[in-house]
């Protein structure tokens, strides 16, 4: 992981979670016995991840090491480690496919290149209209249902060149209901 | 016919709440447990089961439980290992979505048998919509009595917590999934001094136990082990969840009585229905990614040519020539179409990926393995890459922490010794595998390009 994850974004967002993110960090914390609320980091890092934008600066990272009293490089190198975390700005929808064996298999790479040439971006990229993130990802134990990708809290499943389309229009509508 | 005993009420409408699954008999084990039997009771049972571990390395539970140190006095924890990040498995996510009782009754049953007050269910984050799923479940349980304090009066106490991991194949391994428990990288343990089940979470004695392991719990203490161990052959005993993906008519969860024929399995209907598009069996995978591949005359019959059944035994005759692993149960399907070369740099690149970088031999071999097999592919490979790359797994095989290292070698060594002619056909056809669907335009047929017969 190179320095430049670390950088400052120009975007700005609140770096404090709402009270009610703030109870679920104390339930959060409750979970785990006294003096061990670092075993926390996992689950305040994804809430953090959902609160702030779909990935983690490093004020978010700090901000989450105060909140659990550990140093920020205790979070840096957990952050660093577990591909769930973003530490680059992301589109407003991140499409994560599965690239291994079993979707493979049954075209999982045939999607990928699709998404590619229908975006205009690489693996790791994201379009120009800042909506769509494309992130391939390893096996998401949804072999069965070939080929797959995650989107949000849940998994898009029997993908095919043929229905993308119509999943890539219902996901942008999905986006523009909720922010309008 | 077919014995269901984790799938028997999958497909009740509601069985994912307490109150349906309650109506189904959930929980009477849990009942039985505390009003009638000892914790070493249970144990017991479970032992004369013959119940293994489902998680991959089959290890007997009971046997397990019983390394648990009760003597410490510091207090035990009961791990639910929810990773399921093999790939080709996906059985777990089947249990946890549809039955989440299942789970929670099993893990009451065996909190209870190891003297553990607290529990969690380290399951992997990208099954974000399950997670309300697991915390609904919980909250039931805690409300009809049966988790919480002093359960049905029994004085026996447990809270269960659900804790997401991060996106790492390496947190399914048992001390890494620690490590992460514990907020930290996920950078496997040294075994010893950290054997979970003496130094574990938080340097507390832990049991980890697979999803499927522990859901099987409720059944055992319901029937008794004697009776659960008559189902199965010989030392595979019970059922078992399949995950079957790949080039089949019917992918999904199959549970089966273990020693099912491999060929009943593969192209009876009640299970994978056969081959898709009217093609042939080329090669299986027969226990998630980790496992040597067999061609489809070693993966139907022995190469003693006996049937081969679904078993940890069958599937293992033969020892790493002819034989394999039943593993996690990931079962994967190829057909004539698929290249073998493509197949293997795919999982190549996936272990060089997910290794956690601590050990040189398979943090660099990984790289190699996977560079190397990326050029095979592409049409860039040289005949004696194929030697290099064996020689890499051997390299690797047996020197590193934990075992991601020889699960990253066996499938190179296994691929090599059963399918030499597709990797030479790469390199002696450099221009034709350029096209990625090189083996669909037009299958390799053996021998005809084996250039050693
Ligand atoms: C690299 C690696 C990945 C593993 N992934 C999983 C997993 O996703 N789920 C699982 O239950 N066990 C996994 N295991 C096996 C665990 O280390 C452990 O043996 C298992 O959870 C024990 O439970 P069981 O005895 O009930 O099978 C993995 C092991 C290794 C070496
Ligand atoms: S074998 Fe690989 S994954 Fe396991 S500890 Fe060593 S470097 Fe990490
Ligand atoms: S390989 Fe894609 S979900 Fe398993």
């Amino acid at each position: 992981m190179g320095g430049d994850n670390f950088n400052t974004s120009t975007l700005q967002h609140s770096n404090t979670f709402s009270p009610e993110a703030l109870a679920l960090v104390k339930r959060i914390i409750a979970r785990y016995p006294e003096g061990k609320q670092k075993s926390a980091l996992l689950p305040v890092l994804h809430l953090a991840q959902a609160e702030f934008g779909g990935w983690l600066s490093t004020e978010t990272m700090d901000y989450v090491a105060s909140l659990l009293g550990i140093k920020p490089i205790e979070v840096y190198e957990v952050a660093t480690f577990y591909t769930m975390f973003n530490l680059k700005p992301v589109g407003k929808c991140v499409l994560e496919v599965c690239r291994t064996g079993p979707c493979m298999l049954r075209g999982g790479d045939d999607i990928i290149r699709y998404l590619e040439k229908k975006l205009n971006i690489r693996d790791g990229e994201t379009s120009a209209d800042g909506m769509f993130t494309l992130k391939t990802v390893e096996c998401l134990a949804s072999c069965g249902t070939a080929p797959v990708m995650q989107v949000g809290d849940h998994y898009i499943e029997n993908l095919s060149c043929e229905n993308l389309d119509g999943i890539l229009d219902r996901l942008r509508a999905d986006h523009e209901r909720k922010t309008s | 016919m077919r014995r269901q005993l984790l799938l028997k009420d999958i497909n009740v409408p509601g069985i994912q709440s307490y109150d349906v699954y309650r109506r189904q008999g959930g929980y009477t084990a849990v009942e039985k447990a505390l009003h009638e039997m000892t914790p070493e009771q249970i144990t017991e049972e479970v032992k004369m089961s013959g119940l293994r571990g489902r998680g991959g390395a089959g290890f007997p539970t009971g046997l397990k439980w019983t390394f648990i140190d009760r003597k410490s006095g510091k207090p035990v924890y009961l791990v639910c290992n929810a990773d399921e990040s093999e790939p080709g498995t996906f059985k777990d996510r089947y249990l946890l979505e549809h039955i989440p009782h299942l789970l929670i009754e099993g893990m009451i049953l065996s909190s209870y048998a190891i003297g553990a007050h607290t529990a969690y269910i380290y399951m992997r984050g990208e099954f974000r919509w399950i997670f309300p799923i697991l915390e609904r479940a919980i909250e039931e349980a805690r409300a009809a009595g049966f988790l919480g304090q002093n359960i049905l009066g029994s004085g026996f106490s447990l809270d269960i917590h659900v804790h997401p991991g991060g996106g790492a194949y390496i947190c399914g391994e048992e001390t890494a999934l620690l490590e992460s428990l514990e907020g930290k990288r996920g950078n496997p343990r040294l075994k010893p001094p950290y054997f979970p089940a003496v130094m574990g979470l938080y340097h507390c004695p832990t049991l980890v136990n697979n999803v499927e392991t522990l859901a099987t719990v409720p059944t055992i203490v319901t029937m008794g082990g004697a009776e659960y161990a008559r189902i199965g052959v010989g030392k595979s005993t019970g059922t078992k969840l399949i995950s079957a993906s790949g080039h089949i008519k019917k992918p999904g969860v199959y549970e089966i009585e273990l020693g099912l024929p491999v060929e009943e399995f593969i192209y009876s209907d009640e299970y994978c229905g056969g081959i898709w598009k009217g093609r042939k069996l080329k090669a299986v995978v027969a226990g998630g990614s980790s496992v040597p591949i067999l061609p489809a005359d070693l993966i139907l019959k022995t190469a003693k040519g006996e049937p081969r059944l679904m078993t940890y035994e069958s599937l293992a005759e033969g020892g790493f020539q002819t034989g394999t692993m039943l593993g996690s149960g990931g079962f994967i399907v190829m057909d004539e179409t698929t290249c073998i070369v493509r197949n293997l740099w795919n999982f190549s690149r996936f272990y060089h990926h997910e290794s956690c970088g601590q050990c040189s031999p398979c943090r660099e071999g990984t790289g190699w393995m996977e560079k190397v097999l990326h050029r095979i592919e592409h049409g860039e490979g040289r005949m004696h890459d194929i030697d290099l790359l064996d020689d890499v797994a051997k390299k690797i095989e047996g020197k590193t922490i934990c075992p991601l290292g020889d699960a990253a070698a066996w499938p190179v060594s296994s691929a090599i010794r059963h399918f030499r002619e597709d990797f030479e056909y790469h390199i002696r056809y450099p221009e034709k595998v350029k096209n990625p669907k090189h083996f669909e335009i037009e299958p390799l047929t053996p021998q005809r390009h084996l250039a050693t017969a």
